[in-house]
This record gives structure tokens, C-alpha cells and sequence, in this order.
């Protein structure tokens, strides 16, 4: 069987999809970075640090083309600098409770335009790769080897054993940090272990999406599901389940066009946000006119 | 069953909930209060009064451990602060969601159940755990105790600022303590809000025996329910009833200026000459803010 393009027939479609072993890789990469950003971007829409998100896979990227520079892996890169970036944002002096966080959000912007001029910079010193630089910032899903799964599969399973662990008190911390604090929970540890997890989120993001298209998968499906349901259980689990089936559907779309799977990805996940929108607002409409027609005198 | 003889032995042996002696704080090399002397005995109400930036938080905040005394003692259930954990309720000052939060408000109070302890809570715990259906049980009953069954599923960030007060108090009572601090509590509600949280906090006072320290600008909601006051002023404490402490002597005494108490006819008190708050505010913010 060789390669037709995408047809109306299903079966033949994912059997085409998964003829080669790059894009059997490409699920898989795909599948295990949709379930770790699904999980600590649902914490992450929680507690208000998108901004913090956003700029830790804007890290990576200098971390993946200083890597390449350098001639070492650029897995390694992405994980380090993330990582990195993590510490510093979590060494930024924060006050309990609900005070605005100005500073650190100047603190993080200030960072991260200096990563991505770092960025740049490693790339020109490289040389003339612009299609690879494509890939850094808008993804890419070619050449993902069985090595490089293996990695991301231990290092998502060692974020999520960790996340698992410190899930009830980073929720509690997450949404009364006062309160936390008095009954004994080291709201500020957890906030670094939260960071560096991100981190690790962001920078396996960053390799199937691109560095600037990391909120695709961080930050729609758990803002999808958040909008769904106020059930803590129910929206993580739905947050994840959007994350892996729009990853699946981008990889897809990217298989049988020419266009970036970041783009892909991304477009799924803004429309499943703008049907939950609707959604909700249709169901909140039937409600309201259901209690009017309740009240109105028979 | 060994635990809860245990919890009722501890309950019976203490004649003090909260016990400060000749305390003082310093923050920030400023001296906030000093020579602070107060007990408050099991299913006390007791409120702590006095102008804005007088140091009521930072009163309350020492009862739980979060700011150190720079001289004399503070103990709490019979021991140093900050070692009683779950026996002690906390509602800090003004704490209103965002209304974008989108968890429900049963889940906030839940967390003040087990929101310490490590680990996720297993889908369906409560169909195979007993101390699961148990704690669902708990959480239920506080909601209902403090009146919040109709909106305790809706996120908390879309309920109003008098349902999400009664949320946090419920959330505070999850673990059955021995008292309650809450940190102006009816601030920001208004009038009719402010006498329900009243009654509701002297009720779980009277009806469960969970002594109430109550910080509050104002007295006069929680009035016709207090045991005892402690008016904060200029650096120093007056304690004893309001019948004692709220009297133009007594005010007068302790500001060091001319202070009048008038009772208006339908029983409130006015507290009248009172000198205004100091500019400084180094308990609100605890970073070291300009001193003169």
C-alpha cells in the first residue's frame, strides 16, 4: 500500500497514518505531551501563571537552538533551560494571598524577551537552517526517534507521579493560599515543585508544537473543560482527554497537508474552545428562559 | 472510637483556648502592640476591636503561629502557637474569588478536610472507604450548618460575597475545631449579610461550644452575642466585657484622649473622638514600608 492522501474511508485513513514508524513515533510523542500539558496546565489555568507558562517553553527555545549550537541533543536543551527558567521564576519574592503579582509578571516578561533574543541569536551563529527554526517556534513532528519517546514517556511519567503526590495541596494552595498556609501546607515549596513540573510541560510541549504555540495544548483543553464543568475530578479528566484527541486530530490534519502541525493543533483546540463557549452560553439561554417559564402563572 | 475518647479527654482537660500573656510584637523594628494580656475559655465569642492599623490581623496572626512575639507568651489549647494545626479555624481578611474560579464551592470546603494531606483523592473513594463516606458526610453537614446546601455546587467565584463567607466559615469547621479566628469577616458585606454571618457564627458558637475570636471594625452586628472584647488601641489592649470596655473610661484610658461612647436609642454603640489610624499600615503589608 502506498501513501494516497486522505480519503472518506477511515480505516484506510489511520492505516495510512500509521504505515510509516515516524508518524507511529509522532502519535506517540503527541499522545504523552497532550497528557502531561493536559494535567499541569489544568493547575496552571487555576492558578492564574499562563503568563509563567508561556515564557518557560519561550526559554526552551534558546535552550534548543543553544543545544543545537553546541552539537548536544536538543531535548536536553529544551529540559534544561525550562527547568532553569522554573527556579528563577520561583525564586521571585511573592506575597500570600490575593495581592497582584506585578512585579513577577515584569520579572517574566523581562526574562522572556531576553531568551527568545538569546534565541535568535543561537540560530543566526548557527547559520542558515530556517526550516528547522520553523520547527522550534511552530512545531514540527518529523523525525521524532524511538529514543527521543522514551524520554519524554519517562520524564512525563515521572511529572505526573510527582503531580499525583502533591495534588491535594497544591489545589488547596492553589485557590487559598492563606489558608493553606495556616493549616501547615508549604505553599511555597509547592509553588517551585509546581514550576519546575511546568517546566517540564512546557519544553515536551514545545517539541510537538513549537515554543509559541505551547498554550495549543496547555492552556485550551484545560480552559475548555474548565468552562464545562466546576467539578475538580471531571474537568482534569476532560482536560486531558481534549489535549490527546486534539493532538491525534493536528497530527493528523499535518500528515495529509503541507501546512505546520501547529497550526493544526492549535485550530482544533480554539474550536473546541469556541463550541464549549457556545455551549455554555446556548445552555445557560435554555436555563434561564426554562426558570422564566416556571415562574410565569399557569 | 480510641481517637474520639482521646479528642474529648483533650476537650474537657482545657480551661483556655487562647492564652496571651504580656505579649508584644515588632515588626519591621516598630513595636505594634505590646503588654497584651488575654484568655479566651472554651465557647467564648470574643471580638478584637479597634482602629484600622492597630494591629487586630497581626493579633490573630500570632495566635496561629505566622508572626513571632518579640516578649512574652502566647499559647494556644495549652501549647506554643502554631502547633495546634487542624483544631484551630482560620478565615483571613478579605478573601473574595475570582469569579472566574471555576471549582465549586464544595470543593473548597472539602479541602478544609484533608486539603493538607498528600496524595490526589481517588474517583470513588467513597464507594469503597468508609473515612471517605465519613468526610463527605462531615462536608455535607457543615454546608448545611452553615445554610449553603442551595449554592454549595455552583463555583465558588459566582456565588456573592455573604455566600462565599458562609463557604469559608463551613470550610474552617470541616475538622470540628476548638475555635474559630476569623479575620474581619463581615467586611465587605452589607447590612442584612452582616447580621446573618453574626448570628450564624454566635449560633456554631453556643450550639457547638467552638469558641469565636473575631476581629471586626465595627461591633455593633456582633454585639448583642459578645463575651468579651479586646479593644486595640495606641499600642495597647483593654479586655473584659463590653460593658467594660466600651465606655468612654475605658476608651478614654487607653487612647489617651478624650474618647466618648454614645448608645444611640435602638441600643448601638458610637464610639466618637476616636483619633484617626496611623498612617502606617505594616501589618496590612508586611514588607518594611517607609518609617518616618
Amino acid at each position: 500500500m502506498t501513501p494516497t492522501g486522505i480519503s472518506w474511508n477511515v480505516v484506510a485513513d489511520v492505516r495510512q497514518l500509521l504505515m510509516f514508524p515516524f508518524m507511529v513515533n509522532a502519535f506517540r510523542a503527541g499522545t504523552i505531551v497532550a497528557v502531561i500539558a493536559g494535567a499541569l496546565g489544568w493547575f496552571m489555568v487555576l492558578r492564574r501563571q499562563s503568563f509563567a507558562g508561556h515564557s518557560l517553553a519561550i526559554v526552551s527555545f534558546p535552550g534548543a537552538a543553544g543545544a543545537i549550537l553546541l552539537g548536544i541533543s536538543a531535548m536536553l536543551g529544551y529540559f534544561a533551560a525550562a527547568i532553569a527558567a522554573a527556579l528563577v521564576i520561583a525564586a521571585i519574592p511573592r506575597s500570600l494571598g490575593g495581592q497582584p503579582r506585578s512585579s513577577e509578571s515584569a520579572i517574566i516578561g523581562t526574562l522572556q524577551a531576553f531568551a527568545l533574543a538569546c534565541g535568535a541569536l543561537f540560530v543566526s551563529l548557527y547559520g542558515g537552517f530556517l526550516t528547522s527554526l520553523t520547527g522550534l517556534l511552530f512545531g514540527s513532528f518529523l523525525g521524532i526517534s524511538g529514543s527521543q519517546v522514551l524520554v519524554l514517556l519517562i520524564v512525563a511519567a515521572a511529572a505526573l507521579a510527582i503531580l499525583a503526590l502533591i495534588g491535594r495541596p497544591l489545589l488547596f494552595a492553589s485557590i487559598d493560599p492563606a489558608v493553606a498556609a495556616a493549616r501547615g501546607v508549604r505553599v511555597r515549596l509547592l509553588s517551585t515543585i509546581y514550576l519546575v513540573l511546568l517546566g517540564c510541560a512546557a519544553a515536551a510541549t514545545s517539541q510537538i508544537t513549537g515554543a509559541l504555540l505551547v498554550f495549543a495544548l496547555l492552556v485550551m483543553p484545560a480552559a475548555t473543560a474548565q468552562r464545562l464543568t466546576a467539578r475538580p475530578a471531571a474537568s482534569l479528566a476532560l482536560t486531558i482527554a481534549f489535549g490527546v484527541v486534539t493532538a491525534w486530530l493536528g497530527l493528523a490534519a499535518a500528515y495529509f497537508s503541507i501546512y505546520p502541525v501547529g497550526f493544526y493543533v492549535t485550530t482544533f483546540g480554539f474550536a473546541g474552545y469556541v463550541l464549549a463557549v457556545a455551549w455554555t452560553a446556548a445552555r445557560m439561554r435554555v436555563r434561564s428562559r426554562y426558570a422564566a417559564a416556571a415562574e410565569q402563572p399557569a | 472510637m480510641t481517637r474520639a475518647t482521646s479528642d474529648a479527654a483533650a476537650r474537657t482537660a482545657i480551661s483556655e483556648v487562647i492564652r496571651f500573656d504580656r505579649a508584644a510584637v515588632r515588626i519591621a523594628g516598630r513595636t505594634i502592640w505590646s503588654d497584651v494580656s488575654l484568655s479566651v475559655t472554651p465557647g467564648e465569642f470574643v471580638a478584637v476591636l479597634g482602629p484600622n492599623g492597630v494591629g487586630k490581623s497581626t493579633l490573630i496572626k500570632a495566635a496561629l503561629g505566622l508572626v513571632g512575639l518579640s516578649s512574652g507568651s502566647v499559647t494556644v489549647l495549652g501549647r506554643p502557637a502554631g502547633s495546634s494545626g487542624a483544631q484551630i479555624g482560620y478565615l483571613p481578611q478579605r478573601r473574595v474569588f475570582d469569579p472566574g474560579l471555576r471549582v465549586r464551592g464544595i470543593d473548597v470546603v472539602s479541602l478544609g478536610g484533608d486539603g493538607e494531606r498528600w496524595g490526589v483523592p481517588f474517583p470513588l473513594a467513597a464507594r469503597f472507604s468508609p473515612s471517605r463516606r465519613a468526610a463527605n458526610q462531615r462536608v455535607h453537614e457543615v454546608i448545611e450548618m452553615v445554610g449553603a446546601t442551595a449554592y454549595a455546587h455552583r463555583p465558588i467565584g459566582q456565588v456573592s460575597g455573604g455566600e462565599q463567607q458562609r463557604l469559608l466559615i463551613a470550610q474552617a469547621l470541616v475538622k470540628r475545631p476548638r475555635v474559630l479566628l476569623l479575620d474581619e469577616p463581615l467586611d465587605s458585606l452589607d447590612l442584612p449579610n452582616q447580621a446573618a454571618v453574626a448570628a450564624l457564627l454566635a449560633t456554631i458558637c453556643r450550639d457547638h461550644g467552638v469558641a469565636v475570636v473575631l476581629v471586626a471594625h465595627d461591633v455593633n452586628p456582633i454585639l448583642p452575642y459578645l463575651d468579651r472584647v479586646t479593644y486595640l488601641a495606641a499600642g495597647r489592649a483593654a479586655c473584659g466585657t463590653p460593658a467594660e470596655v466600651i465606655t468612654s473610661a475605658t476608651l478614654t484610658a487607653l487612647y489617651q484622649t478624650p474618647v466618648e461612647v454614645l448608645r444611640a436609642s435602638d441600643g448601638r454603640l458610637v464610639v466618637v473622638g476616636e483619633p484617626e489610624a496611623p498612617a502606617r499600615h505594616t501589618d496590612r503589608h508586611s514588607a518594611a514600608e517607609g518609617r518616618p
